[in-house]
């Protein structure tokens, strides 16, 4: 069997192929939270709930009313994007322009509220969702085994991240997203509406974490917890990538992922870790993120 | 004709206006009328409160009260974005270029608020530097075009009346100059102007009427044909 640096190639690229899709889930978590601290200027602890939410809506929804996985595809995000335009609308518009501990604490509850009201009905123990029919399978590569299911992730989630990204930079509604970024109030002396930009923003934003929880679904344990445990690492990557960048959400996203990965596969003792070590390293020569803009 | 009727209508009455930021007052009670089609000044030193007024009448400052008429509606509790759709166009003293937008983009950022506006390629005919830079950063532009740019932004949107804040300000002579004659085309087009300016000589051949602003208040009312006989006070006042 070929070996690399002492790896059989099988298992690398087995860690490699677990550290892209991390990636994607990474890419599209973060890319979120940017696209939310662009216009808002809030760091939304909500936003692991906000995926959690995604997965356990998609479960829920297929145990009451036997919804199938591509319906929830498009109802899970388009039910937490409106209850993201709820919290936004009712809570986190009365805070605006406050110091940022506010929108920290409050997301910070709303998180923890959603955690505990569900781990009460649900336990932590983790749902079942079972994998559709069609992505049942894989094909071998020869050099690895590839499951049809985790190719899609990989697949949907690129698409995704793009498509926002080209509609943030290459549209007319992504120029109101990035000039608001920049000057709302001056936006809203133009005659736009930046108020319901805002709660469309945060909807979009939270939507996307929905989308990445319905992915999830099938291959992650779906528990009321399980945002709170990526969170963290998706902050780490926002900081690497530099705050508010949307490009760089993603491809930090990916990278961080296959990092990981790498890091399974030669040492895998510090692979939780390796993250947060790279968070350090880029703050202390970039601290403003890799691709963020120095202030 | 049709001219002297348009000069009796009232298209913005600022009445008795106070303005706070945060603890601080910075309106002590301002009262001003514009009528469609003419261009008035607002002048004094800096920090008299005249960029404050701008900002107030587009509802851009912490707390307010008093009442601000615009073509006759109250807009106190009007929403920013409702008062542009009034067409008003606002040109804030930092000019408001966008880093993250290409010129054209900011050009064609804010809506069209009322039918009549400049198109793409009017602008492009009166700022033929902005047509050549046009899908440059909009902050990579000198001075001179940001400030061309940020004015001409607001002539795509058919607002038929303008608040220009220091549009002069740090500018070459030659530019200033260009802008002189961009104000005199916009004013035979009708179009209703509110300018805050510190270069007096800019403001004073062009103007119709011109208000002195002192310590948040208007503290005197200069006709275009009185200039010259209140030349003196008005020195006094702009401590020139």
């Amino acid at each position: 069997m070929s070996m690399i640096f002492g790896v059989p190639l099988a298992v690398l690229s087995g860690q490699l192929l677990i550290g892209v899709i991390n990636g994607a889930f990474y890419a599209l978590l973060s890319l979120g939270l940017a696209v939310i601290f662009g216009l808002l200027k809030i760091i939304n602890f909500a936003h692991g709930a906000m995926y959690m939410l995604g997965a356990m809506v998609t479960v829920i929804m297929f145990d009451v009313m036997g919804v199938n996985y591509w319906v929830a595809l498009f109802m899970a995000p388009l039910l937490v994007g409106v209850v993201g335009v709820l919290i936004e609308y009712f809570l986190l518009r009365r805070i605006a322009g406050q110091d940022h501990i506010y929108s920290l604490l409050l997301t910070f509850g709303i998180a923890l509220l959603m955690q505990g009201v569900l781990t009460n009905i649900y336990g932590v123990s983790g749902l079942r969702y079972s994998m559709p029919d069609l992505f049942k399978g894989g094909i071998n590569l020869g050099f690895m085994f590839l499951p049809y299911y985790r190719a899609w992730v990989i697949g949907i989630a690129l698409v995704v991240c793009f498509g926002t990204w080209f509609m943030i930079e290459k549209t007319k509604l992504g120029a109101y997203l990035r000039a608001g970024t920049e000057d709302a109030q001056l936006m809203q002396g133009f005659g736009i509406n930046v108020p319901l930009l805002v709660s469309l923003t945060y909807g979009f934003g939270v939507a996307l974490a929905a989308f990445a929880g319905v992915l999830a679904a099938p291959i992650y344990s779906v528990t009321p917890v399980m945002g709170s445990h990526i969170l963290i690492t998706v902050f780490a990557v926002v900081v690497i990538g530099g705050m508010g960048s949307i490009g760089g959400a993603i491809i930090t996203g990916i990278l961080m992922g296959v990092v990981e990965g790498l890091t399974k596969t030669f040492y895998p003792p510090a692979s939780s870790a390796v993250i947060f070590l790279v968070m350090v390293v880029v703050l202390m020569f970039r601290p403003a993120g890799l691709f963020g803009k120095e202030a | 004709m049709s001219q002297a009727q348009q000069k009796e209508y009232e298209q913005l009455r600022v009445s008795g206006l106070h303005a706070f930021y945060g603890e601080s007052h910075i309106l002590h009670g301002i009262d001003l009328v514009v009528n469609r089609g003419e261009l008035v000044t607002l002048l004094g030193r800096n920090g008299a409160g005249r960029s404050t007024t701008l900002k107030s009448i587009m509802n851009m400052v912490g707390r307010r009260t008093g009442s601000i008429m615009i073509n006759g509606e109250e807009t106190m509790s009007c929403a920013p974005h409702h008062i542009a759709r009034l067409g008003v166009g606002y040109c804030p003293e930092h000019r408001g270029i966008f880093s993250a937008l290409s010129v054209q983009e900011n050009l064609t950022l804010p809506p069209v608020v009322r039918s009549g506006g400049m198109s793409l390629e009017e602008i492009y005919t009166m700022f033929p530097n902005l047509h050549e830079r046009r899908f440059s950063q909009g902050t990579k532009l000198s001075g001179g075009e940001q400030q061309m740019l940020a004015l001409a932004r607001i002539l795509r949107t058919g607002a038929n009346m303008l608040l220009l804040d220091e549009i002069t300000e740090g500018l070459a002579p030659v530019i200033v100059e260009k802008l002189g004659h961009v104000l005199t085309k916009l004013k035979e087009k009708g179009l209703t102007i509110v300018l805050v300016e510190q270069n007096f000589h800019f403001a004073a051949p062009l103007a119709d009427r011109h208000y002195v602003v002192e310590h948040g208040q208007i503290v005197e009312e200069i006709s275009a044909n009185e200039l010259s006989a209140k030349q003196s006070v008005l020195d006094s006042y702009l401590g020139v």
